[in-house]
């Protein structure tokens, strides 16, 4: 099993005529993901390859059945394509889009407040169920099937973690980069507790920075609710206070939201903490006596 | 993005929030000017910089009549003003804001931020003016006021009133207080901030309420819908000139102390590129994420910028070639050595996509560099490279 996603998902995209959208949805379908509309305002009726496009995401889903949305649109739009498919009933919302101003995300996030609907991202990845579904710009092949979950704020960080856990063998169940701004649809919380209920995740790995109290309030939840061993990492260790490491949300802010009191929360929680970010596969090797 | 107090003051005017009678000052020929405009008297001479602390530092003076206003802004201007967020090495004070003096009843604290773990933006105000919030949050916590927005409908008129009245405002003065508390909040929004701090906001002993300093951040992420007003009011005088260059190119640089330089793609990767240079018992010289592209032209702009930090003492390159294949990238690394002159001792690690292509391509293109396979393999490298 997995979570969020799998083989069944009917996966739309929204901004499936620009570059980054085209050229994405593409490798999506190369990867075997059931993509089965495209939205561009002004381009309905035709086609993306094989790919229906719509003008509005409603149409989509009552055309197509989509039930996931994958967001390429440009910052001054992706605050609406998000809303806009949170009002089509869609039930989850993957938004790989970076550079969303964050009063246009409090204003997206108090809108879903209430509906049914899931977000992941903005500024991540995306998610992937390997050999199932990948929904997002993660390179494919790096991913075995298996029973690792992987939740992280970072991209390439997160690659770097999958080819270790696939280099030893170790396959993943799902795969999510939660993205790097301040606010975002999904925290670690959210999804810990989606992979303490699939039967087929044995243990997670994830990996935070600095910046924020996420991580912290991981910790707190792990510690309360979690059976399966957590394995963890927290980038930005050697960072300057008061700098933007990159991503928007990463910031220690008033002497808040450092690697170190980050790890004490984790460790203190029974995570498995990695210092070195070389660690990461074969520390979960340990944690799962093998 | 930040900007200097007496922009923040122009901004705060315009949106109807009072603010003392200042005049800035650009060159020392332009003081008596500003203080004859003042109408002479008690002012305040305050240097402008990007940092708190200015006060103690010994940035702001109070002083009478022209001869001292001079005499002090002549101290003032030009020197290397050294406060708790500028490091060791201060900061060059090239502007100043000179002010008239008033007699203050009272301080108080007034400040909006973006909760993230509501998810709102929040008003912390206290009757602790003058002080570090940080340090008011650490040890009097219950002396801060905390009202969150809803960020759908803004400040209500409400909330105002109940902060007005929550730090001790009585009679007349209630409604100016939660008038400037309704504007400060609509400038918050209209202005994409990050943060809006007045501290300290004060009571006049003539009973008006006005914004003694003002810290104003915008969300970077807003520029497109401000580009024309934002772009003036940055200063870039106040930015490390490596940092400013980097981001013509689209490439995101940070400085730091150490000695190893480090290009990576990806900010979380960038990240832990630098904490394991540090494991392997050295210090990164820099944060640089070269973005998805990595090709020829990138990667030389980067090595550019790295190597024009004369502490560097070697550079290593950490890419995760995902969509971007790695034998691409070697090929665009080799070109970028044939355009900027390496110096140092050079470790490449590129891992993914067609990574083994790639080590070979390295291996026998004939140029100087050490290939790494795996982070630690190559963080060990580049430490042994020059130690």
């Amino acid at each position: 099993m997995s979570i969020l996603v799998n083989k069944d998902s009917k996966i739309v995209v929204q901004g499936i005529t620009g570059n980054e959208g085209m050229f994405h949805a593409r490798q999506c379908i190369a990867y075997g993901t059931k993509v089965v509309a495209g939205v561009t305002p002004g381009k309905g009726g035709s086609k993306m390859d094989e790919v229906p496009v719509f003008n509005t995401v409603d149409e989509a889903v009552k055309a197509t059945g989509a039930n996931v949305s994958l967001i390429f649109v440009p910052p001054p739009f992706a605050a609406d394509a998000i809303m806009e498919a949170t009002d089509a009933g869609i039930a989850l919302v993957v938004c790989i889009t970076e550079g969303i101003p964050t009063l246009d995300m409090l204003k997206v996030k108090a809108f879903m407040k209430g509906k049914k609907t899931r977000m992941i991202g903005p500024n991540c990845p995306g998610i992937i169920t390997p050999d199932q579904a990948k929904v997002g710009i993660m390179p494919g092949f790096i991913h075995k099937a298996g029973t690792i979950g992987v939740i992280s704020r970072s991209g390439t960080l997160t690659y770097e973690a999958v080819a270790q856990l696939t280099e030893r063998g170790l396959g993943q169940s799902t795969c999510i980069g939660i993205g790097g701004d301040p606010i975002i649809g999904s925290q670690f919380i959210d999804l810990l507790a989606l992979f303490e209920a699939d039967p087929d995740t044995e243990a997670v790995v994830m990996i935070g920075e600095i910046g924020g109290s996420a991580e912290e309030q991981a910790a707190q939840f792990v510690a309360d609710h979690m059976s399966k061993p957590v394995i963890g990492f927290i980038a930005g260790q050697t960072a300057p206070p008061g700098r933007r490491m990159g991503h928007a949300g990463a910031i220690i802010a008033g002497g808040k939201g450092t690697a170190d009191e980050k790890m004490a929360a984790m460790r203190k929680a029974g995570i498995h903490v990695v210092k070195s970010p070389a660690d990461i596969g074969e520390t979960v090797v340990k944690a799962l006596g093998r | 993005m930040k900007i200097h107090e007496y922009q923040a003051k122009a901004l705060l005017q315009e949106a109807g929030v009072q603010v003392p009678r200042g005049v800035p000052v650009f060159d020392l020929s332009q003081v008596e000017a500003a203080v004859n405009e003042l109408g002479g008297g008690t002012v305040v001479v305050k240097a402008q910089i990007h940092a708190g602390g200015r006060g103690k530092g010994g940035g702001v003076k109070v002083v009478n009549g022209l001869a001292e206003a001079e005499k002090v802004a002549g101290e003032i201007f030009g020197m290397q003003l050294v406060t708790h967020q500028t490091g060791p090495e201060g900061k060059k004070v090239k502007r100043l804001l000179i002010e008239e003096g008033m007699t203050i009843k009272k301080e108080y604290y007034f400040g909006i931020v973006v909760d993230r773990a509501s998810e709102c933006p929040v008003i912390m105000a206290s009757t602790e003016g003058g002080m570090e919030i940080e340090k008011v949050a650490a040890e009097t916590p219950e002396k801060i006021i905390k009202e969150f927005i809803d960020p759908a409908l803004g400040l209500r008129p409400f909330q105002a009133t109940k902060i007005a009245y929550g730090l001790g405002f009585e009679g007349k003065v209630v409604r100016q207080a939660s008038t400037l508390f309704m504007n400060l909040y609509k400038l918050f929004e209209a202005q994409d901030c990050a943060m809006v701090e007045i501290n300290p906001l004060v009571e006049t002993a003539d009973g008006r309420v006005l914004a003694l300093d003002a810290k104003i951040n915008f969300d970077e992420n807003a520029l497109y819908r401000h580009k024309e007003s934002w772009t003036g009011l940055r200063d870039l005088d106040e930015e490390e000139p490596l940092e400013v260059e980097a981001s013509k190119f689209g490439l995101n640089y940070i400085k730091l102390d150490g000695e190893v330089g480090c290009m990576v793609n990806g900010a979380g990767l960038a990240m832990a590129t630098m904490d394991i240079i540090k494991l392997a018992g050295a210090e990164p010289a820099n944060f640089l994420d070269v973005g998805g592209a990595a090709n020829a032209e990138s990667v030389a702009n980067a090595f550019r910028i790295i190597l024009s930090d004369p502490n560097v003492k070697a550079v290593l390159v950490n890419i995760f070639g995902g969509i971007v294949r790695c034998d691409r990238i070697a090929s665009g690394i080799i070109e970028a050595t044939k355009m900027v002159d390496v110096t140092v001792p050079l470790v490449v690690r590129l891992e993914g996509t067609n990574a083994e292509e790639a080590s070979k391509i390295l291996a026998e293109s004939g140029i100087d560099m050490i290939v790494a396979r795996g982070l630690a393999d190559a963080a060990t490298k580049v430490v042994a490279s020059f130690k």
